[in-house]
């Protein structure tokens, strides 16, 4: 059976930079991921990042994938692409990761772990909602940023998060009118920046709204939707059909857990960070000796907070191995200063106590 | 409800209040960047793009930029540099009736140096017809292409954008 020293799911922002980490720290590191090509979301990230501009802000986000897939070939990290992880086991005082390859079951031995899953997006129940022409925004960025096909010319989407704006955004350069974008609180989510984007290009946003049914026989045509009260309930008589041939939906993320709870880990219930997070301690480790997280499966947040997140993991089970010691130290802490002060500001408070909490629920789990 | 949070616009009090807008003599003494960025959100390439030294944004990272309008010289690296494509050049009194007004741009196709274009407000809506002067890409730009307008003087602060449904309408004529 194939043996490693550090094993990684997920060849996103966060599985990559835990990589690169541990790479770096002398260990050997190798990472699963079932897509067809590494990077995860990054390379359907055509805008520029935010953030600090020496972390890389103002750089594309397909351009730090590739800086990314570098720095891992060059540091020996070896990926293996189609791959689905099924199982996770304990065994032999390690643990024992099982994997689709080519139709084949295969295992791999390793001695830490770090799951970087990444999250899938939320569904939306309406009637009308299972007709072709409804789908995520992500699917829609895929398809205009890495299939470059244009899901349709007349597009509602719904959700005012950062997904939701940017991705109403990249519709627009592809080429596609977005007819409106929609919010059922009272307020934008995303930041005002990525809104007045949209703005400007002549997308209205209409907060305080929800989608009624989506209308069609065979595909989508048109969209009824309905302005909300303060308690969220439809306004009588406040309806509109708008025309459509789309509809994205931008309504959230929920973390990719599967084998955190198969693992056995502990989990806590965090709202504002997607759901269901497995506990994990300032080392990113679960309560898995061995077992750690990085990135959106420990709540949903942003690449640039991914790919902090993974460094850390990947020089705390470095460390946990032996390795640099008196480094890693040093690198945590500039990791964790980086990553309070993206979590800062109106935007970034929530989530800081958010993660403070999932903290603080690490000291009470049992060991 | 008025404001960026609500309508995805900053709203005349917010822009009031930014610090990244200098003042009406500074405008009136040539180009400066003006910088509409009203919301704390973790960015700041706009500060390492300056070569003046006159954007600062310091710490925490979330503080909105502040524009020394002295220190601005008008080159306009910000502009490309802002991922959040919210800062603006104006230069109020180009000739004496016309203004310039130098803003991102990420569409394809580009308009035509020497055409006149719809221009518009920060809800994409027509405000004048203006002349596309210049486009250019800086050191910054990585695909973001900066397109100058002459438009008349009175819309300096409210012209942002060309209007893009009048550029496929001229594309389909």
């Amino acid at each position: 059976m194939k043996k490693t020293q550090i094993l990684i799911v997920g060849a996103g922002p966060a599985g990559l930079c835990a990589a690169i980490e541990a790479a770096r720290a002398g260990a050997k590191a190798f990472i699963i991921d079932e897509n067809s090509k590494p990077g995860g979301q990054l390379f359907k990230q055509i805008h520029k990042f935010f953030g600090s501009y020496e972390h890389r802000a103002g750089v594309r986000g397909y351009a730090i994938g590739t800086d990314l897939l570098r720095e891992t070939e060059e540091l020996g990290v070896e990926v293996i692409l189609n791959a689905p992880v099924y199982g996770l086991f304990r065994h032999d005082g390690g643990m024992m990761v099982s994997y689709m390859k080519d139709g084949r079951e295969k295992a791999i031995l390793a001695e830490k772990i770090i799951l970087a899953t990444g999250a899938a997006e939320n569904a939306l129940a309406f009637p009308g909602g299972t007709l072709p022409g409804v789908m995520g925004a992500g699917c829609a960025q895929t398809m205009i940023n890495v299939n470059r096909v244009l899901p349709g010319g007349k597009i509602i989407m719904i959700g005012s998060g950062n997904v939701g704006l940017i991705v109403a955004y990249q519709l627009l350069q592809a080429g596609a009118e977005v007819s409106a974008l929609i919010e059922a609180a009272p307020f934008i989510g995303g930041y005002g920046v990525h809104a007045s984007k949209i703005r400007r290009a002549g997308t209205p946003i209409f907060v305080s709204h929800t989608i009624e049914r989506a209308l069609g026989k065979t595909r989508v045509d048109a969209v009824e939707i309905v302005r909300l009260d303060e308690s969220f309930q439809p306004v009588p008589g406040a309806r509109r059909v708008i025309e459509a041939d789309t509809v994205c939906l931008a309504v959230g993320l929920s973390p990719l857990t599967e084998l955190a709870w198969m693992a056995g880990c502990d989990f806590t219930w965090i709202p504002q960070l997607g759901g269901h997070i497995p506990i994990h301690n300032e080392n990113m480790e679960t309560t898995i000796p061995g077992l750690y997280a990085a990135g959106d499966i420990t709540g949903s947040e942003e690449a640039s907070t991914a790919m902090e997140e993974g460094r850390l993991a990947g020089i705390a089970a470095a460390e946990a191995l032996g390795l640099t010691a008196e480094r890693a130290k040093d690198i945590k802490l500039e990791v964790w200063a980086r990553m309070n002060a993206l979590r800062t500001g109106p935007f970034g408070q929530k989530r800081f106590e958010a993660k403070a909490q999932l903290l603080e629920s690490a000291k009470g789990a049992a060991r | 409800m008025n404001g960026i949070r609500f309508t995805g616009i900053a709203s005349a009090e917010e822009l009031l209040a930014c610090p990244g807008i200098t003042s009406e003599e500074r405008f009136n003494k040539g180009p400066v960047a003006v910088i509409e960025c009203v919301q704390e959100i973790p960015c700041n390439p706009c500060e390492h793009a300056c070569s003046s030294g006159a954007i600062i944004v310091g710490q925490p990272i979330t503080r909105l930029p502040v524009l020394d309008g002295v220190k601005c010289i008008g080159c306009g690296e910000c502009l490309a540099a802002c991922p959040g494509l919210a800062i603006f050049l104006v230069h109020k009194n180009y000739t004496d009736t016309t203004s310039l007004v130098e803003f991102p741009y990420e569409y394809l196709p580009l308009p035509e140096e020497g055409t006149a274009v719809p221009c518009g407000g920060r809800d994409g809506a027509f405000i004048a017809d203006g002349k596309v002067v210049k486009i250019k890409k800086t050191k910054h730009s990585d695909g973001t292409a900066l397109i100058l307008v002459e438009v008349p003087k009175e819309f300096f602060m409210d012209i942002r954008t060309i209007c893009r449904k009048g550029v496929s309408d001229d594309r389909q004529s």
